[in-house]
């Protein structure tokens, strides 16, 4: 069970790491991976978020949609369901605790839409994982996207510094930087044979 | 034909229907209650502080961007509403008025750089071929600028800038831009020589070196530097100008913009930055003494000047 759970999250976090492997939240990790305090910011929300939404979808989706046959709309229920945790969240959290709102608002409202949280409550239904398991996805995958965005963040810290050839500076070496990395992450692949 | 719906299809559609209206329902329920159990009064003094600054979030201020000024000048009773310096005189008065506070006099600052050697005026020790940049420039045993005080023109300024109002000459020194310089403060922390300062916007007349090195040193780096001769010193009529560790110094509060030092001045460091063809009120008043006849030993040379460009 638990040499299970370790699979599942060294596989997310690593060898299928969202970013590097799979391709998915460019767009946050593009956007910013700029600077090291927002990265660090960024990758906090997101995992946090990322665990309780990769929950919630389990519970809906196995104990309401499964037994009601309405598995088709996973996709629909899933973004609704992050969409309106992600809205309470923000609202709980500004009474609650204004200091971490003020350190981790901004970014709660651009995860809302994010394909990376939508992608693992519906990998976690694809593959038939079980709520431990699910957690554990949610888990290792921010593990993973955190990992991407302060690798990045801490070589994007030191670009700006580069002598990089004009028509390259900013996204274009980010990109380039990108590809690079994905390659150095395609030597996870072996780690662990299913 | 005859159109029955399938009695399954019809089902799906109604569980559907319920799922999405019910995941819809319970969302929306949580939501309203969070929203009142959990609701944040915030003064609306702070939105409508909050409205009335520039919204560059530059920092002069000492606060994290605008909204951190308005959260804590509403808070604080005793903080200054005249922070803003980018607002300038108006920003404060209209922060003072929402706030009930007392608006402080804001003195007009605009950003000034104490070097004129540029590329072809001063002259370097080495080539210097690393990053671009004056903070990473001066890591190499003090920059590459003979001068160890001058600009070293690779424009950290000019990046640094959130208003645009930094443009670097030909010859690679910044050039203020006083109708966008908003006095904001950032190009003074950002130059690692500390040769930007901030002066009030109402003088013109600049001593332009920051070296306190002596006159044969500065003369054999700089064609425009202080030399310390302090004919400056000597010849204002206000007693304005005093000699700072082998650099000239205007008291700005005792100048009147009389020029004198900017005639006496032999190695062009002082700089009036009163536009020629403009009539400004000193330089009118010095043609009028000309004029009477009555010009008197310093206001003479400066009336010469005036004259010239005409």
């Amino acid at each position: 069970m638990l040499e299970d759970l370790g699979t599942i999250f060294i596989a997310s976090a690593l060898i299928n790491n969202f970013v590097f492997s799979r391709y998915l939240g460019l767009c946050i990790f593009f956007g910013v991976s700029k600077k090291m305090e927002t990265a660090v910011g960024m990758s906090m929300t997101f995992t946090a978020v990322m665990v309780i939404s990769a929950a919630l979808s389990w519970l809906v989706y196995n104990l309401v949609m499964l037994p009601a046959g309405l598995g088709f709309l996973k996709i629909v229920v899933f973004i609704g369901i992050v969409a309106g945790f992600v809205q309470g969240a923000d609202t709980v959290l500004k009474k609650i605790n204004p200091t971490l709102y003020h350190k981790l608002g901004i970014y709660l409202v651009l995860i809302t839409t994010n394909c990376i949280i939508l992608a693992v409550p519906v990998i976690s239904s694809d593959e038939k994982y079980n709520f431990m398991q699910a957690i554990t996805l949610g888990l290792g995958s921010g593990a993973g996207f955190s990992l991407a965005l302060i690798i990045m963040a801490s070589i994007r810290e030191r670009l700006e510094l580069a002598n990089v050839p004009k028509p390259f500076q900013g996204m274009p070496i980010a990109f380039i930087v990108t590809g690079l990395i994905a390659l150095a992450f395609l030597g996870f692949s072996g780690l662990i044979t299913v | 034909m005859q159109e029955t719906v399938h009695p399954d299809l019809l089902q799906v559609i109604i569980k559907s229907l319920a799922l999405m209206g019910g995941v819809g329902a319970a969302f929306g329920i949580v939501l309203a209650y969070a929203a009142k159990k959990f609701a944040v009064e915030t003064d609306p003094l702070v939105e409508l502080v909050r409205a009335a600054l520039p919204g560059a979030n530059c920092g002069a201020c000492g606060f994290a961007g605008c909204q951190g000024y308005a959260e804590a000048v509403v808070k604080d009773p005793t903080l200054s509403p005249g922070l803003c310096t980018p607002g300038k005189a108006d920003v404060a008065a209209l922060v003072a008025k929402i706030i009930g506070k007392v608006a402080p006099e804001v003195v007009p600052m605009v950003a000034t750089v104490f070097c004129r050697g540029d590329e072809c005026k001063a002259s370097r020790r080495f080539v210097y071929e690393g990053v671009k940049d004056c903070r990473a420039a001066i890591l190499v045993a003090g920059g590459d600028k003979t001068c160890q005080y001058g600009c070293l023109g690779y424009g950290s300024c000019f990046k640094a800038c959130p208003f645009g109002a930094i443009s670097m000459s030909p010859d690679n020194l910044p050039v203020i831009d006083h109708e966008k310089c908003t006095a904001c403060g950032v190009c003074v922390s950002a130059c690692p020589k500390s040769i930007i300062a901030l002066t009030p916007t109402a003088k013109k007349v600049h001593i332009r070196c920051s070296s306190h090195d002596k006159g044969p040193v500065v003369k054999k780096a700089c064609e425009l530097g202080c030399v310390a001769c302090g004919l400056c010193v000597k010849g204002c009529p206000e007693g304005a100008i005093s000699m700072d560790n082998f650099l000239a110094r205007i008291d700005y509060e005792k100048c009147t913009h009389c020029e004198t030092c900017v005639m006496l001045c032999p190695q062009r460091t002082i700089e009036d930055q009163i536009d020629p063809s403009k009539e400004t009120g000193p330089r009118t008043k010095l043609a009028r003494k000309e004029d009477a006849g009555g010009g008197s030993e310093p206001a003479d040379a400066p009336a010469a000047k005036a004259a010239k460009p005409a």
